[in-house]
């Protein structure tokens, strides 16, 4: 396995077409390991396909995106090391939550599936459940908790979060501010792409997309807050003409 | 760490074979259809009204139902449930995005794609059971002798066809009305298998003067298309899923 555990991933000019239709451009950015990058932006800035990008799942139509000394793409070996949390939780309803680690733990080549899905299972905290109830019974807040063991399962080097946070109850917020205070800590890289400034709040670094190009993009020891996330945001997207034209007409 | 609980220690990866990966996919996928029996259930049901509509307008009293249409009718039977399960195919995929979830492991997309075709076959396979056995019922075809040759004739048959329409079925993914397309792609590309499974079915039961050489012909040329369909298919998945 390619040892890339503490090694940055480097954005370099990564572009993307679709139908003609420009959904990223020069998206430069470095994401270090034992961080927590937050993407955000408006709808359509770009924000899915960069995930998508980083994740190999989309190619892109230009730059590369080297980690460490290699180049990742959909035919690397690198893949292996990248765990994916979308706002879809990713598993099978049908199966249980031991089955669905089991299944993915033996896709991944995981050694003892059994024993790796039983540890995770602890470790997200849903060691107490029904052990024959299929995933698509548990609440919205134990499917994340499966979600995010499902990505863990081959122990990534780096973790994608796609809009984690969305439908999740106060409490389950929390525990994904926990988690990913954890796997920071764990030395991966984290990207994590979201609408929601509270949840971005525990970043480290911020990146906010406008129109598919990065329009700010800092990095803060000890974390944003949620008031200087909400005040980058809204100074690096607000739509400056249509304030300009709300001002003319005295609105 | 959430819950006090210790992390869990980084597991030992060895990466799987491509059978063992296709045989999890399939083993997967027929155990979560042991368990909700949707898919199977459809599926034998129109077989079986398929069989039974046409029992209705063939069986004579008195008179055998001629092998050519007792073929014609299993096989329709065969395209019409196999549809069915081809439209499902992909299903547990797309609900809650497990498909990325698949995509994202280092599984080959052709190992995906061989144990989708591979549970596929087996629910086919068990519909089949079925359907031979009510079409022998019904029709008074005399199959006893050359079961095991009719078996063949629509396993091959089966594997073709499964082969075409899983790749159909993956493209399918996110279409609205992939029920109707998945017909209307796929029923034009299997015509050579089905012509191919019903002439050699027909050839084999024929009462009075079975022509085993014919049926070998078919068969040969069922094995041919499966190669073909089998290859096209382990090509094209990965373009298809990747959407490039």
């Amino acid at each position: 396995m390619n040892d890339v555990g503490g090694a940055a991933l480097r954005l370099s000019k990564v572009g993307k077409i679709y139908d003609g239709r420009r959904a990223l451009a020069d998206v430069s950015a470095t994401f270090e390991a034992g961080r927590i990058a937050a993407v955000l932006g408006p709808n359509g800035a770009g924000k899915s396909t960069l995930l998508g990008i980083l994740s190999t799942l989309i190619a892109p139509s230009a730059g590369e995106i080297r980690w460490g000394d290699e180049r990742l793409g959909r035919g690397s070996a690198l893949r292996a090391r990248i765990g994916y949390v979308g706002h879809e939780p990713g598993l099978y309803g049908d199966l249980t939550a031991t089955e669905n680690l089991t299944l993915f733990a033996s896709l991944y080549g995981v050694d003892d599936p059994a024993a790796r899905a039983a540890a995770l299972l602890g470790r997200v905290g849903l060691g107490d459940a029904p052990s024959d109830a299929p995933a698509r019974t548990f609440s919205r807040g134990m499917t994340q908790r499966l979600a995010l063991a499902r990505a863990l399962v081959h122990d990534p080097a780096l973790l994608l979060f796609d809009e984690p946070a969305s439908a999740l109850d106060p409490a389950g917020a929390d525990w994904l501010a926990t988690e990913l205070a954890a796997e920071r800590a764990a030395g991966r890289v984290v990207v994590l792409v979201t609408h929601d400034l509270a949840a971005a709040a525990v970043a480290d670094q911020v990146v906010i997309l406008r129109r598919g190009r990065v329009v700010f993009d800092e990095t803060r020891a000890g974390g944003f807050g949620v008031e200087a996330v909400r005040a980058a945001y809204e100074s690096k997207t607000r739509d400056k003409t249509r304030d300009k034209r709300l001002e003319a007409t005295g609105v | 760490m959430s819950d006090g609980q210790t992390p869990a220690s980084p597991p030992a990866l060895r990466p799987a074979g491509f059978f063992r990966q296709a045989l999890r996919i399939a083993a997967k996928d027929l155990a979560i259809e042991w368990r909700s029996r949707e898919v199977l259930a459809t599926m034998t049901f129109l077989a079986v009204v398929v069989v039974l509509i046409f029992s209705f307008a063939f069986v004579l009293e008195g008179s055998r139902t001629p092998a050519p249409v007792v073929a014609g009718i299993i096989w329709i039977a065969l395209v019409v449930s196999g549809t069915v399960g081809l439209a499902r195919a992909f299903d547990r995929e797309r609900d809650g995005e497990a498909i990325r979830s698949l995509l994202l492991t280092p599984a080959p997309r052709a190992a995906i794609y061989l144990g989708k075709l591979l549970a596929t076959v087996a629910l086919m396979a068990i519909t089949e059971i079925a359907l031979t056995a009510l079409s022998g019922l019904l029709f008074s075809a005399s199959m006893g002798a050359v079961l095991g040759r009719v078996a063949l004739l629509l396993a091959l048959g089966t594997i073709g066809f499964a082969a075409a329409g899983c790749i159909f079925s993956a493209a399918l993914l996110r279409a609205r009305g992939r029920d109707a397309l998945l017909a209307t792609l796929l029923y034009p590309i299997i015509v050579p298998i089905v012509i191919a499974g019903a002439r050699g079915t027909t050839q084999l039961i024929d009462p009075i003067a079975p022509d085993f050489d014919g049926a070998r012909f078919w068969t040969q040329f069922l094995f041919a298309l499966d190669i073909l369909f089998v290859t096209a298919g382990l090509w094209a998945f990965e373009p298809i899923v990747s959407g490039d």
